[in-house]
């Protein structure tokens, strides 16, 4: 599975501070959509409103629709833990259970509400998804080890394993490789490239290259001054982006002239 | 050799059997100085305080001077502040000590059999022992920990994880006023209440003791739990929330369980801060000489107030009650230490491994 996002119309408010101005864009499906620009503009507020993490933060809301496959997530009667069931997340750091095995880490999705599973069926769904983050093969012979006991960047592909465990339709990554080394970051992107074929990825980064490596789409987002709302520039294919912007804010971005 | 001067070159510094040779210079000097003079007490015994203190000026004063001249300024200043923190810890430790001295000293004469099988019934004068005591302790603080953790606990989630605006603040507010009740008062609290409750012939009874004891434990544990929670990274509570975790599933299953080993042990150190307490045991459970198991009715004795009334209140043979009395003294240290001990454990237990 594999969803069509679509914004319309997105405010995005802490309190009364408008974080995000007037986002209009379609996310496609089984593609990587980059989202980049400076700090501070908004990017990664954006991506926390695709499966409403934005207002576990007190006081912040969203205004506008966001629809997926046609359905407003944003609408009254939808409850936002199921929402977050469709959407998976990976965070800037990694941050597996510190209390759970790898196993249990990786089946955290089911464990944590409770879900019945047998044995076998257990055993299966964790090897899928290790196997699917590309981790299988370096913890299999210690599935019982404490999750932290992992490096960095195993960490993070254990903690990406464990939000395709529960088989989302979107994944969203917030600047995922920027706490790792090159070798776990080239893993991490081999993994988002593979990743498309069934889902429909997000991901913010910092790093130009990344978002031109690995994206299909790329936004490109900036703020005019502190304390102002962050707003999407641009938003085409990554070739585009990189190669031939319409905008001069864009271009002067991509090309490293600021940022 | 000194042609080469480099600025990283350390200064000279002392040998290293400079500060035992100094520390025994300094007290031998201290003590022939105090018997030379004749410095003594009425019974001709050597004022050993003096001594000391002497002696310590004495390795002070010297230090400073040779290692100023020595070694410089940063490392003389570095010697005195090592000398004062020294002294300061061995100031505190002191009374630790011969506190643990004393008491185990005096309490081992009667720490025996019959001390552990036996109530004060019937006994005037020597045998007799706490067991009615140890028995109400351990039924006191037993009742008061099964009242105080579930609402400690259930609190400091509410003050972490949900509380916002002014209710928050007021308990919040009210929590800091609690931990400053004077413990009588919440024995008198607890006395009035089942006063009122029940009436003057049956007020004075375990579950009375218990509640004052709650009264003085719920404000530890809520403090205690809130900062074990407060310190569970949030990042841990957004990963759960973003596979679809509801937030009391996430607060029961990884936050409290993240925070366990704290919270364990933080509900350990307010047993063994209420184990002790005496004076609203004495109102609210009274005493007693005799086995009461039941804390729903009749006067209950603990081993604070025990202790308290084998002194208070010696009988004929006054040696006996001042040895019973220690040896209350004693059984509840060990009651402590063995619970503090349980606190380590628990939080090497349940501590996240990594």
């Amino acid at each position: 599975m594999s969803k069509r996002i679509e914004l319309r119309n997105l405010n995005v408010y802490y309190g009364s501070f408008l974080a995000v101005e007037d986002i209009n864009m379609v996310i496609e499906p089984r593609a990587i959509t980059a989202f980049i620009g400076p700090s501070g503009c908004g990017k990664s507020t954006l991506i926390r409103t695709l499966n409403r993490m934005h207002e576990v933060i007190p006081g912040a809301y969203v205004q506008g629709e966001l629809t997926m496959d046609g359905e407003n997530i944003y609408a009254p009667e939808v409850d936002p833990v199921k929402v977050r069931r469709q959407v998976g997340m990976v965070f800037q750091r990694p941050n597996p259970f510190p209390t759970m095995s790898i196993k249990d880490n990786v089946l955290s999705g089911y464990k944590l509400n409770n879900s019945k599973m047998s044995k076998t069926e257990a055993d299966e769904i964790a090897e899928k998804a290790l196997v699917g983050a590309n981790l299988w093969n370096e913890v299999k012979d210690r599935l019982e080890r404490p999750g932290s006991s992992l490096s960095g960047g195993q960490q993070q592909r254990l903690c990406i394993a464990r939000a395709i465990a529960v088989e989302p339709d979107v994944i969203l990554m917030d600047e995922p490789t920027s706490a790792l080394d090159p070798i776990s970051t080239a893993a991490i992107e081999d993994l988002a490239v593979e990743l498309k074929d069934k889902f429909t990825v997000v991901i913010v980064t910092h790093n130009m290259q990344q978002a031109s490596r690995i994206s299909d789409q790329t936004a490109f987002f900036n703020i005019a001054g502190t304390g102002m709302p962050g707003k999407l520039i641009e938003y085409d294919k990554t070739e585009k982006i990189f190669s031939n912007p319409t905008q001069k804010q864009t271009e002067d971005y991509v090309s490293g002239r600021f940022g | 050799m000194s042609a080469v001067t480099s600025s990283l070159q350390a200064s000279a510094s002392l040998p290293r059997w400079y500060n035992p040779a100094a520390l025994l210079g300094s007290f031998s000097l201290a003590l022939a100085s105090m018997t030379l003079s004749g410095f003594e007490d009425e019974a001709g015994n050597l004022n050993l305080a003096a001594v000391i203190v002497i002696g310590y000026l004495l390795y002070m004063a010297i230090t400073f001077v040779v290692s100023r001249a020595v070694e410089g300024r940063r490392k003389s200043v570095d010697r005195m502040v090592t000398g004062l923190v020294t002294a300061a810890f061995t100031l505190a430790v002191i009374p630790l000590l011969s506190l643990t001295y004393t008491v185990v000293s005096n309490g081992l004469a009667r720490l025996d059999a019959t001390f552990f099988s036996n109530s004060m019934r019937n006994i005037v004068g020597e045998g007799g022992g706490a067991l009615h005591a140890i028995v109400g302790t351990l039924e006191l603080t037993g009742i008061a920990t099964l009242i105080s953790v579930p609402i400690g606990i259930m609190t400091a989630i509410y003050l972490v994880e949900y509380g916002r605006g002014r209710l928050a603040k007021l308990v919040t507010f009210f929590v800091d006023v609690m931990t400053g009740i004077p413990s009588i008062v919440a024995g008198l609290f607890a006395f009035t209440l089942f006063l009122v409750v029940l009436g003057p012939a049956n007020a004075i009874n375990g579950l009375a003791g218990a509640v004052s004891l709650s009264v003085l434990m719920v404000p530890v544990v809520i403090r205690a739990t809130e900062e074990m929670l407060k310190i569970v990274p949030n990042e841990l509570r957004e990963a759960s929330y973003a596979l679809g975790v509801p937030k009391w599933l996430t607060i029961i299953k990884v936050v409290i369980p993240t925070a366990l080993a704290g919270i364990a042990t933080g509900v350990i150190i307010a047993i063994a801060r209420v184990i002790g307490e005496t004076a609203p045991l004495l109102l609210a459970a009274g005493f007693t000489a005799s086995m009461n198991y039941n804390p729903l009715s009749d006067k209950m004795m603990t081993l604070p107030v025990f202790v308290f009334t084998s002194f208070a209140n010696q009988g004929v043979d006054t040696q006996a009650y001042i040895d019973r009395s220690w040896a209350g003294a004693l059984t509840l240290m060990i009651i402590v230490m063995v619970l503090n001990l349980i606190a380590r454990i628990i939080s090497r237990v349940f501590s996240p491994r990594g």
